[in-house]
Order: C-alpha cells, then structure tokens, then sequence
C-alpha cells in the first residue's frame, strides 16, 4: 500500500521516459541503444528539460575541478544502477523496487565516496557530502523507474550513461561560467588575468541560481519542440 | 564544534545557513511544488517533522551503532534506510491517528524519502560533529528554513501568474532567478550568527 503511494508520488515528478521503438537491424547510430544514449544527452536532459537533481548541479558548480569529479561521479552511478536495476527486474517484486533502487544506488555511491577518498582527497573534501547526496538526486530514480525497471540491461547501461552525461554536461556549462567570473580561474588555473575583478556573487550561493537560470531559459529558447 | 550553543546553530540554520538557499538542498520539490501555497504549506509541514525525527535518529544510529563497530562507510545505506523507514512509520501513524491531516499531508510523506535535505541535514551534522541537542536543533531549524523558503517562493509564484513572464523563462526558469534574488536577500542576515 505504501510502497504503491511512494511510486505514484515519485512518478508524479518525473515525465514517462521515451519508449524505445521496436528493435530492427539497423546500424549503430540508428539502433535503439543509441537513441537511448543521445535521448539522455539531449532530447530529455535532466536538468533543462526534467528540472531533476539540480540541488547539486548548484552546490558543487563553484569549482569546475570539483564539477568534473561530481559529473563523472554521478554518470558512473546512475549507468551502474540502471544496470543492476535492469538486471533484477525480473525477479524484484513490484511493491518493494523503490527500496530496492535507493539501496542499489547506495551501495555504487559508497563505492564512489572510497574511491574519491583514496584518489582525489582534496575534491572530496570540498564536495564532501553532496556526494552522498547523490543517492537522493532524483535524476538516477527516475532513470532506474521510468527506464530500466522495463527496459533490457544493455540499453539501460547506454541510457543511464547518456543521462549521466547530459547532467555533467549542463554542470560543466555552468561551472565554466561561474569560476572564471568568480574568481578569474578556470580549472584553478589563472585565464583572465590580474586586472580582472572578481565578481564574488557569482561563486556564492545566489550566482548559482542566476547562470542556472538563465542556462535553463536559454535552453528552453533553443529547443523549438517546447510545448 | 562541541561550544556552539544549540540556540545559536537553530537560528543560523533558519537564516543564514538556509538549507535551500545557501546549501541548495531540497531544490526538487522547491521547484515542483511552489506553485500552491497550500501544498508548499503541507509539504513545509511533512519536512520540518521529518527532518527534526530523522536527524536525531541518525544522529542515534551514527554514535550508537556505526562508530562503535567501524563502520563509517555504511553510513550512506544506513541513514536512507533510517529515512525511508521513518516516512513510512510517521505516514502510518498519521494514518491511524488523524485522518484530516493524513488526507492533506498523504501525497507528500512519500515524497520525502527522496528529498535531499532530508539526508543532507544527516550528513551535514556528521561532517560538523554536533553533539545531540546541537543535532536537534540543526534538524529543526533547517526543517524551519525549508519551510519558510518554500513558502515565500509559493506566495511570489502566485503573485508572478499575472505577469508576462516570456515563455522559455516560465516555471523553472523563473523560479531559478526568483531563488537567486531570494539568496540575495538571505545573505543579508550573513553576519548575525556563524555556524
């Protein structure tokens, strides 16, 4: 009963996913993975089109050195949990697979916590819990429910990346935008030189909220299908 | 962290620590359900108590249970499955005991499990090493914070249903900007107190 509610509500946010067309042999920028894959990048992603886990799309976009860990972070969970989900949705019975998704992503985001503890201390410092917080980024639970509890594990591996991508994509645009005008530095590497002044707004909390927005009207402006 | 005074930590995580507007958590359902004042109220309502539940809980788990054994790493799995159960036993017990508030808070319990400052808060308390009552009032006055930022963006968003706002900027968009400006406005109260 409540497990039922929790998949409304949750659906609720999200748009359906495409359907993916039925399979014919076809070369591999038509084929259905493919589709899939560029879907994700482009035509439903995450952030302009689904508005889905923006929370650290604005937290860790001050640093694009810190955006790049956090995009690739997030494309390496959301493709291995589509996976995994894909794998077991056959055997997962329906009234506890929300549960189990969240627990699926758990466990790749520890994975990725370690691996950023051990590797890239500093980074993970400065990100620090919005890596945990990658669990609750709605992105990979609208990807895992909507796409790879009915779609094969191939597929779904391709769709999760593409997604995870469009994300990292839309994060890098950002952070590419705030850091240099915050702090005149790209990649913590100086590229406007000493006479710039810095616009200190752009790297505290409500410069996120601006280029954020304006990246999402832009987009929107940009993509003539809108309704 | 142990010297800061509880009182302090609440009204820091209200104003100038806003959970929403200066750590961005929980912008989902900012975004999605700021249209209406009444579901931005309810919804205000459900986190608040939620979070206040779920950081003591975790923060009970965390110094009880993970620590003792060494096992950090788990904290993650552990803190979501704590979440997740505390929306369903709370939904429960509403359910049960007031059938009126379960009828205008049912939709969006479900809702909190995946709301990221709810684990947010969780991590955030463990990674600053508040004490329990610390926890407490952090769980609380973020709670307030949520609340109180969602619904002032309702009230604007009502008000904005009458302007001519260009299409590509509508609903999110708008709302981003609006939030910024928000932030803005809350990075005055930066000064008062610092956690």
């Amino acid at each position: 009963m409540a497990q039922g509610q929790l998949s409304i509500g949750a659906n609720s946010l999200l748009k359906p996913a495409v359907v993916a067309a039925p399979p014919a042999r076809v070369g591999l920028f038509e084929s259905e993975a493919w589709q899939a894959f560029v879907t994700g990048i482009w035509a439903d992603n995450p952030i302009f089109r689904q508005i889905l886990g923006i929370c650290s799309a604005l937290a860790v976009t001050n640093k694009a050195n810190n955006t790049l860990a956090m995009g690739l972070a997030l494309t390496f969970v959301t493709g291995f949990s589509c996976l995994l989900v894909s794998l077991l949705r056959t055997i997962t019975p329906r009234r506890v697979r929300m549960v189990t998704q969240i627990l699926i992503i758990a466990v790749f985001v520890i994975i990725v916590d370690l691996f950023l503890k051990a590797y890239f201390f500093g980074i993970s410092k400065e990100i620090g819990p919005f890596v945990g917080l990658i669990i609750t980024n709605c992105l990979i639970m609208g990807r895992c429910e909507n796409f790879a509890s009915n779609n094969k594990p191939m597929i779904s591996l391709l769709d999760g990346i593409g997604c995870g991508l469009g994300y990292a994509f839309l994060l890098m645009c950002v952070a590419v935008v705030r850091e240099p005008l915050g702090t005149g530095k790209l990649f913590n590497i100086s590229i406007l030189g000493s006479g710039w002044t810095e616009w200190g707004i752009m790297v505290a909390p409500p410069g996120a909220f601006f280029v954020l927005g304006v990246f999402i009207w832009i987009m929107r402006g940009l993509s003539k299908d809108l309704k | 962290m142990g010297e800061v005074n509880p009182f302090i930590i609440l009204i820091a995580a209200i104003f100038t620590n806003n959970i929403l507007l200066a750590n961005f958590l929980g912008m989902c359902p900012f975004v999605a359900i700021s249209k209406q004042i009444k579901s931005a109220f309810g919804m205000g309502v459900a986190v608040t108590f939620v979070m206040t539940l779920t950081a003591t809980l975790n923060w009970l788990v965390y110094e009880l249970v993970l620590e003792p054994y060494n096992l950090e790493f788990l904290k993650f799995l552990v803190f979501i499955i704590v979440i997740a159960a505390a929306v369903q036993f709370v939904e429960m017990v509403i359910e049960k005991s007031s059938p009126t508030l379960y009828m205008n808070l049912g939709v969006f319990l479900p809702l909190i499990t995946v709301n990221c400052a709810i684990l947010g808060v969780s991590l955030l308390m463990g990674n600053r090493e508040y004490s329990f009552i610390q926890s407490l009032a952090f769980g609380i006055g973020s709670g307030i914070g949520w609340w109180m930022a969602i619904m002032a963006m309702a009230g604007l968003r009502h008000r904005i249903q009458f302007s001519n706002v260009p299409k590509a900027l509508q609903d999110p968009g708008i709302t981003m900007l609006i939030a910024g400006v928000m932030a803005m406005a809350f990075q005055g109260f930066a000064g008062i107190v610092n956690i």
